[in-house]
């Protein structure tokens, strides 16, 4: 091994650890707000990154079709609810939302040339369609059962996750599929070839993460989030409702899936069930920063990344079991310097 | 008393009679589901489209999926034994899938056609294999074919990559023994994940090793990904891939990258470029043609191997019936027996020629050498 390819080596676990880093964000995020282990965070990588490749193979993807089925209920529930308050200008807003967004934009994918449009108007396409399961998920699953105990919450995780991974299947059929490069440059440094999707990805996860930074520290939406995560029944006598919060979450987790499976899409072949394994490096790396800290979640993320990617050089038939070792004398750390704090009530 | 007594046999008359008029029950465990699903989804779909009428008798399929779960074929095919009372069982689509099922089909006297790569499940024969038959090629089979072509090309080192699984651990074996015996040498053996995002670091391996060639053994789409990283780090060597490679999607992931790339596989890939003279050709085009009238698209390899099982228990029912009822121990058994001496049957992926000593039974007709030109399959010669 000479230091060129120990170069290309770090070049190849930091784009993965950039990816991992944004997952791992999510992951802490969610678990903050909303206490939900979010196993089906891997599920929007891959959903993101196939339906780009559905329009990109000229099909309306089928994506759109479960969009509009979890906005019908939701539309359902929400909408039972106002009618029977009587809050008519609510129905109207219920109805548009869940209802209006979904056909509206099953008739514009129908209706638009979205094969020959141009990368960045697909990829936004792809993410309007694929975020907005986010919220409606947490409308659905997670927010009437808001209360309920971790562990509960964790298997309603779990079932989830299975469910997307079979319509994963049902949408996109048992093949992988690859999207083109974003762009084709390579840039020379030295003795490496980095590629210009390499840059986009480790660019858009810093640009993210700043972002990110940015909505908590200075808006009031951000700032709601925050004191849910610090203390959820005090934000709630300060008027900051749970549900938005809940909602807000998911909309912000189901963003970073999507875009993280189109940012990744180019360099690899995703699969309908791709996105599991991602998601759980996300998690190992949420793990090092204790399921609560961002910058050691972060800082994790390009360590597994790493180690993923020297592991696979010495010894490419235990990748996998290098990685997830990891955690146990993570845990074992962790467990050691911190303080036990029983969470259940 | 007695007029209950008659009444009562003359009910199990009826119900033998009913048994003897009974279809022929096929199982078949595929796995649609699961991470094996691009193996079992065309297979699946080939089930309608198999034979339903051999020897005067109606064939009936029952199918069930295992989700790629090992131990759910085990429960699938223990329920089409004793639930369903099948004469065969057609599957199940995984490898290690299949090396779970053997045991209770040989208890049973059931015979399994199984549409697997790994040539374990008839090798070496013993008295629970008996009751097995694979209808692929074996991988010593496809692997000679590709080495003589290395060794005729003047290829004198070799880099493997193969996926951590059966498939790329067995490719990973035979490829040793025969490299060897052709002065071949394995300057690289790599493993991946059929989920990685990045096989960067075992291609930068592969590369330092300096090959003149490198064979990918992956089953399916992921044999793509370790080619397309080889190529993107200026690796400019030969690339050999193996019968798991053979399907439509190959070509339309890899793009230019995969020019050149050389494999063997059944002639189903080039069909118009076989003579017609091949035995094969025929059955294959008519299979291909249903599927494609059906589904809207060519089907993957595997789907031809579950339909070669279909066409061998057409061709050895009616001898079994000659035997013994459809239902009875006396037809499964004679079911084996006829499967055991299928002499020269032309199927889609080659010619049977099963012998007590090979269930698999393919010769060089089971494999051809392709190549990739200008986004093609082309068939070398």
């Amino acid at each position: 091994m000479d230091v060129q390819i120990a170069l290309m080596l770090a070049q190849d676990g930091l784009t993965n650890g950039a990816i991992y880093a944004l997952l791992a964000l999510a992951l802490v995020l969610v678990f903050a707000v909303t206490r939900v282990i979010f196993i089906p965070q891997g599920e929007f990588v891959a959903y993101g990154a196939l339906t780009l490749a559905m329009m990109q193979a000229g099909t309306v993807p089928a994506t759109v079709w479960l969009l509009a089925g979890m906005g019908a209920t939701a539309a359902l529930i929400d909408g039972g609810l106002a009618l029977r308050a009587g809050q008519t200008r609510r129905l109207v807003g219920v109805l548009g939302w869940n209802l209006g967004y979904p056909l509206g934009l099953a008739a514009l994918l129908a209706a638009l040339p979205v094969k020959d449009m141009p990368l960045a108007a697909q990829v936004l396409l792809s993410l309007a369609v694929v975020v907005p399961m986010g919220p409606l998920m947490y409308r659905l699953v997670f927010q009437p059962i808001a209360a309920a105990p971790i562990l509960i919450l964790l298997i309603v995780s779990v079932a989830v996750h299975v469910a997307m991974v079979g319509l994963g299947l049902l949408f996109f059929g048992a093949e992988g599929q690859r999207t083109p490069a974003f762009s084709d440059a390579n840039l020379e440094l030295g003795p490496l070839m980095v590629s210009g999707q390499t840059i986009w990805v480790v660019m858009s996860s810093v640009v993210l993460i700043v972002a990110l930074y940015q909505f908590f520290e200075r808006t009031l939406y951000g700032k709601a989030l925050r004191a849910t995560a610090i203390n959820r029944a005090g934000a709630r006598l300060m008027g900051i409702s749970p549900s938005l919060a809940g909602k807000l979450t998911f909309f912000l987790a189901a963003l970073i899936g999507a875009l993280s499976g189109v940012l990744i899409a180019p360099i690899t072949t995703i699969y309908y069930d791709t996105g599991f394994l991602i998601g759980l490096k996300g998690f190992v790396a949420a793990i090092i920063g204790g399921l609560a800290s961002y910058p050691l979640a972060a800082v994790g993320a390009v360590l597994v990344g790493l180690l993923e990617s020297f592991s696979s050089f010495w010894a490419s038939a235990f990748k996998e079991v290098i990685v997830f070792t990891l955690i146990i004398p993570v845990l074992l750390w962790r467990s050691l310097t911190s303080r036990h704090v029983e969470e259940e009530e | 008393m007695k007029l209950k007594h008659v009444a009562g046999s003359l009910l199990i008359g009826a119900l033998s009679l009913g048994v003897a008029h009974a279809d022929i029950k096929i199982g078949v465990v595929s796995s649609s589901t699961g991470p094996i699903a691009m193996v079992g989804i065309p297979q699946k779909n080939t089930v309608p489209l198999m034979p339903t009428k051999a020897g005067g008798q109606t064939i009936r399929y029952i199918p069930l999926d295992d989700g790629s779960d090992p131990t759910a074929s085990v429960v699938a095919v223990k329920k089409l034994i004793s639930e369903e009372k099948v004469d065969a069982i057609i599957g199940p689509s995984g490898s290690p899938n299949a090396m779970g099922v053997i045991q209770f089909v040989a208890e049973a006297g059931v015979p399994l056609l199984a549409p697997v790569g790994t040539a374990a499940v008839v090798l070496p024969m013993n008295d629970q294999k008996k009751w097995v038959f694979k209808t692929t090629q074996n991988d010593s089979l496809i692997a000679t074919a590709l080495l003589d072509h290395m060794a005729k090309t003047g290829i004198k080192t070799l880099g493997f990559i193969g996926t951590a699984d059966p498939y790329g651990e067995n490719w990973g074996k035979v490829v040793a023994d025969g490299a060897a015996k052709k002065g071949i040498k394995i300057v690289a053996d790599e493993r991946f994940q059929r989920q990685d995002t990045s096989v960067t670091a075992q291609a930068l391996k592969v590369m330092a090793a300096r090959p003149d060639a490198v064979l990918i053994a992956a089953p399916g789409t992921p044999a793509v990904l370790p080619q397309l990283a080889l190529v993107d780090r200026g690796y400019k060597g030969k690339f050999y891939q193996t019968h798991g490679a053979a399907l439509p999607d190959f070509l339309k992931l890899g793009g230019k990258k995969v020019e050149g790339t050389i494999l063997a596989a059944s002639l189903m890939l080039v069909l118009d470029q076989v003579p017609d003279t091949h035995p094969s050709k025929k059955i294959a085009k008519n299979y291909v043609a249903t599927y494609e009238k059906a589904y809207g698209a060519a089907p993957a390899t595997f789907g031809g191997n579950m339909f070669d099982a279909g066409l061998l228990l057409e061709r050895a029912i009616p001898t079994a019936l000659a035997k013994g009822k459809p239902g009875t121990p006396e037809f499964r058994s004679a079911l084996r027996d006829a499967l055991e001496q299928t002499h020269e049957m032309p199927a889609t992926q080659g010619v049977y020629n099963m012998t007590p000593a090979d269930h698999s039974g393919f010769d060089e007709r089971g494999r051809e050498l392709i190549t990739v030109t200008n986004g093609t399959w082309t068939l070398l010669k």
